[in-house]
């Protein structure tokens, strides 16, 4: 008898407990969603560690499920139980969250820090505010690296040695979709680069960007993980290939391969946090409190001393500074770099929610035919 | 014993068979009671999920839900007639529209369409954005200045008892309280919108009546002096797409809660305004994976049996101690992770790889044309083959072992070769085990999709790599499940014509 009325009283209390926890407090745990690897290693120790530091009983914990996020996501909340606080996608999967209302419509102003010289946060990250609820953190590449041993006296410059296989023999990996492929192909077909997409949206476009893919279709492997081009790069199996210049920043730098990086015609994309729709008011609250943080302007500048993805603010920019382990300076191999930034090409993310599952199924029927 | 005797009769003088039942309902009753747990388990956590993929392979409530009014005046419209349907449509999406967007459901129902036909996804994302600024604001200020009663959401109430002008009105009335109570507000204490108005003007406007409630007869007489706004020419000032037929016929064949679409969709084919239409050539893909993930399969499975025999053969017929660590090579590699596995073939495959490197240095391979070993079937064949070998040696190991010996001993007694004896006597014996393994590698290999994906490049990919992309990447869950469901039919059917020829008694996984 006594013991289940202790029992009662404690339970009561941990309920009420729990309620006055609801209203205003914070909770202590957060679930992240990232990358993994390298990516997931830098925001640990450019935002996640300092903010524990600073926030004595909080915890994060990590779950690397961004690659399938937007299906994850999508099931959590048919099922009602969204597990994770914070989730770290690509732009153009945040667009789509956003579109299915699995993400929480966010006004920059409010839930970012604005940046030390008073400029609001959503002048200070402009154009990058791709989608009402995506927060961008880094702005990466897309783009070529190639082994300086196999493309003999002439190393390439232009993105177009992809389809030269005369002057460039050998294998050449690309990504297996149609995504920034078809970009290329038209590019180096003679399309102006301002007029890529409007040849994209037609039926004839999309034959000739595939006709001119055709013509190395024996010559590409195609990678479907963003290690595969930096392994086939160093074991010699292709001369050049496409992936993401972190990617490639860390098998020149880090391993010391007999690679380098071919700049020309990158495609910039974006990559930043989502909050899931319909989070609890203390997670919310805690995850509010953390983005603010974890995506201010120093915050992004520090993360570019662990990778060499260019901070999503342009207050940040100018703090860069050199990589925390190997000492170099990282500007110079920042996508957005002057030098590197010669010739860039954007890509379009409204043409791609509207046409992706169009030409990504003639572009898969290609592949296998 | 006559033939006329009667049933066999137990010693209480029922028939034997009714108290045999009787005794054995017990036994069965206590049978099931004992698995019961299990099957609950399996139905809750394995069937039923399973059954709930497989039905969104035909479900397609989403349009008539997100827009059930403008489905509705679809229904009235002949493509074929009128280029465009009325305005009374574009009104109908309008409201639709009003509270999709609240509730932000219509980029989802864009996502869906977009899938029958590219731009829809924008379009309603764009729209969405724009139906809070449509012109029925002026109807809202023409009338709030009329009577002032008009702004209190208590009229509206009152008016929702006692009648409405028009059908138009009562259901935008209905939606907007449904989308406050779904946010959690009260339909009480809220403004009315503007789509409210619209609603109550195109009522008033459309029937000749005179009403007794003072302020509707007001509000009546006041409309007439209003000018109408076009609903058709504010949707076409928000995209031109709005007047392109083709999107309303595909919002028109897709209306209907149940689509075969998706099935269309999995064998090449499309439902389209016109009917259903083969896909152009260049977009033709499912049924090529399907008879590609069966040809491959067998492929491996029967290199499975080539390679599995004479090992579970050794196995079964070596001393304890040898079979032993033969047993452990075999079942080292199961216990590695598959992904080491899969990794470790691309190692030794590809064209700098250690394979090629040794038949470069035998000579056997000149340098500069290295064979191409991964990256296509070849290289899914080889690793897939690997990877399912244990299934296919276990089974043959176990029912090898129950084999006697001296079946074999006998037949050479009586004059048999030693292929004889092996071919007439011992095989035919074996075959249950060659049964089981065979039907293992296959249903496992028709659904594998991470060796395929890391070493099958473009032409040794399977169809359950389409079924994950659909899931994770397009989120084209519907199509993901009607591939799934070929699939796990054409299995079925294998597994019957399986039974039907060789017969699923003689298939033994051990014993």
């Amino acid at each position: 008898m006594k013991l289940t009325t202790t029992l009662l009283a404690t339970g009561a209390l941990v309920l009420s407990a729990g309620a006055s926890f609801a209203d205003g407090h914070m909770a202590g745990d957060m679930t992240l969603v990232s990358w993994g690897g390298a990516y997931q290693k830098s925001q640990q120790r450019a935002y996640v560690e300092p903010y524990i530091a600073a926030n004595s009983g909080v915890s994060a914990i990590w779950d690397e499920s961004s690659a399938e996020a937007v299906a994850k996501l999508r099931a959590m909340n048919e099922a009602g139980n969204v597990t994770w606080d914070l989730v770290d996608v690509v732009a153009a999967d945040a667009i789509r969250l956003c579109d299915e209302g699995l993400a929480m419509e966010i006004d920059a102003d409010e839930v970012l820090a604005a940046a030390p010289d008073g400029t609001s946060a959503s002048d200070d990250f402009g154009d990058l505010l791709v989608s009402d609820c995506f927060i961008p953190q880094i702005v990466y590449s897309t783009t070529f690296g190639y082994r300086t041993d196999l493309v003999g006296d002439t190393p390439p410059t232009d993105v177009c040695a992809v389809f030269d296989t005369a002057t460039y023999p050998g294998k050449r990996s690309l990504e297996k979709r149609a995504i920034n492929n078809m970009e290329w192909a038209l590019i180096c077909d003679g399309v102006a680069k301002d007029d890529v997409y409007d040849v994209l949206e037609t039926e004839e476009g999309q034959a000739q960007a595939l006709a001119k893919l055709d013509t190395i279709k024996d010559d590409v492997i195609w990678w479907s993980a963003g290690a595969d081009t930096p392994q086939l790069l160093a074991d010699g199996e292709i001369v050049m290939g496409s992936t993401y210049n972190g990617r490639l920043f860390s098998v020149i730098e880090e391993q010391d391969q007999p690679v380098a990086m071919l700049w020309d015609a990158q495609i910039f994309d974006l990559d930043g946090w989502i909050i899931p729709a319909g989070l609890p008011d203390d997670r919310l609250a805690r995850v509010k409190d953390f983005v603010k943080f974890a995506t201010d302007t120093q915050r992004l500048a520090d993360q570019a001393k662990y990778i060499s993805y260019g901070p999503a603010r342009a207050s940040s920019a100018p703090l860069v500074g050199k990589h925390a382990d190997l000492g170099i300076d990282m500007a110079p191999h920042m996508p957005t770099d002057p030098e590197n930034a010669k010739n860039t090409f954007l890509y379009n993310y409204e043409f791609w929610a509207d046409y992706r599952d169009d030409i990504e199924a003639k572009f898969q029927a290609w592949l296998a035919q | 014993m006559s033939d006329t005797a009667g049933p066999v009769l137990a010693a209480d003088g029922r028939p034997l068979k009714v108290s045999l039942n009787r005794a054995l309902r017990r036994e069965k009753l206590r049978a099931f009671l004992l698995v019961s747990p299990l099957l609950l388990f399996v139905l809750v956590t394995f069937i039923a999920p399973i059954a709930d993929m497989l039905f969104r392979s035909v479900e397609n409530s989403i349009v008539q839900e997100t827009i059930p009014r403008t489905t509705d005046a679809l229904r009235a419209w002949d493509p074929d007639e009128t280029e465009l349907p009325d305005e009374g449509t574009f009104q109908a999406l309008y409201t639709d529209m009003v509270f999709a967007e609240e509730l932000k459901l219509h980029t989802r129902l864009g996502s869906r369409l977009n899938y029958e036909k590219p731009g829809i996804s924008s379009l309603f994302r764009k729209s969405g954005r724009s139906v809070g600024k449509f012109d029925t604001k002026d109807y809202e200020k023409a009338y709030t200045d009329l009577d002032a009663a008009w702004e209190d959401p208590a009229t509206w109430d009152r008016l929702s008892r006692e009648g409405f002008p028009g059908p138009r009105t009562a259901s935008a009335y209905v939606g907007w309280r449904e989308t406050l109570i779904a946010e959690g507000d009260d339909p009480l204490e809220e403004d009315p919108w503007d789509v409210l108005f619209g609603a109550l003007h195109s009522d008033l406007v459309a029937y000749d009546a005179s009403y007794d409630d003072p302020l509707l007869q007001a509000a009546k007489t006041a409309s007439a002096g209003l000018d109408p706004i076009s609903y058709t020419q504010q949707f076409e000032d928000i995209d031109e797409d709005w007047t392109n037929p083709e999107v309303w016929k595909t919002i028109q064949t897709y209306a209907a809660k149940y689509t075969p679409g998706y099935f269309l969709n999995s064998v090449d084919r499309q439902l389209t305004p016109e009917g259903v239409t083969t896909r152009d050539d260049n977009e033709r893909i499912y049924i090529l994976l399907f008879q590609r993930t069966l040809i491959m399969s067998m492929m491996i499975t029967f290199s499975c049996i080539l390679l599995g025999y004479p090992i579970a053969f050794l196995l079964a017929n070596l001393p304890m101690r040898s079979a032993n660590v033969l047993m452990i090579l075999v079942l080292l590699p199961f216990w590695t992770s598959l992904l080491v596995r899969t990794s470790s073939w691309k190692v030794l495959l590809q064209q700098q790889g250690v394979i090629n490197d040794v038949l470069v240095w035998i000579g056997i391979v000149a340098d500069d044309s290295r064979l191409q070993l991964i990256n296509n079937q070849t290289g899914t064949i080889i690793a897939m083959t690997h990877i399912l070998l244990p299934f296919m040696i276990l089974p043959l190991y176990s029912v090898m072992k129950t084999i006697p010996l001296s079946y074999v001993r006998a037949a050479k007694s009586l004059g048999a070769t030693d292929w004889t004896a092996f071919w007439r006597v011992y095989f035919p014996n074996s075959v249950p085990g060659i049964g089981a393994g065979s039907i293992l590698v296959f249903i496992l290999a028709i659904g594998y999709y991470i060796t395929p994906e890391l070493v099958g490049g473009t032409k040794g990919v399977f169809i359950s790599n389409r079924i994950a992309y659909h899931i994770s990447s397009s989120l084209n869950w519907g199509l993901a499940a009607a591939l799934g469901t070929i699939l796990l039919v054409a299995v079925l059917i294998l597994y019957w014509a399986y039974d039907k020829i060789v017969g699923i008694d003689n298939v033994k996984l051990g014993g």
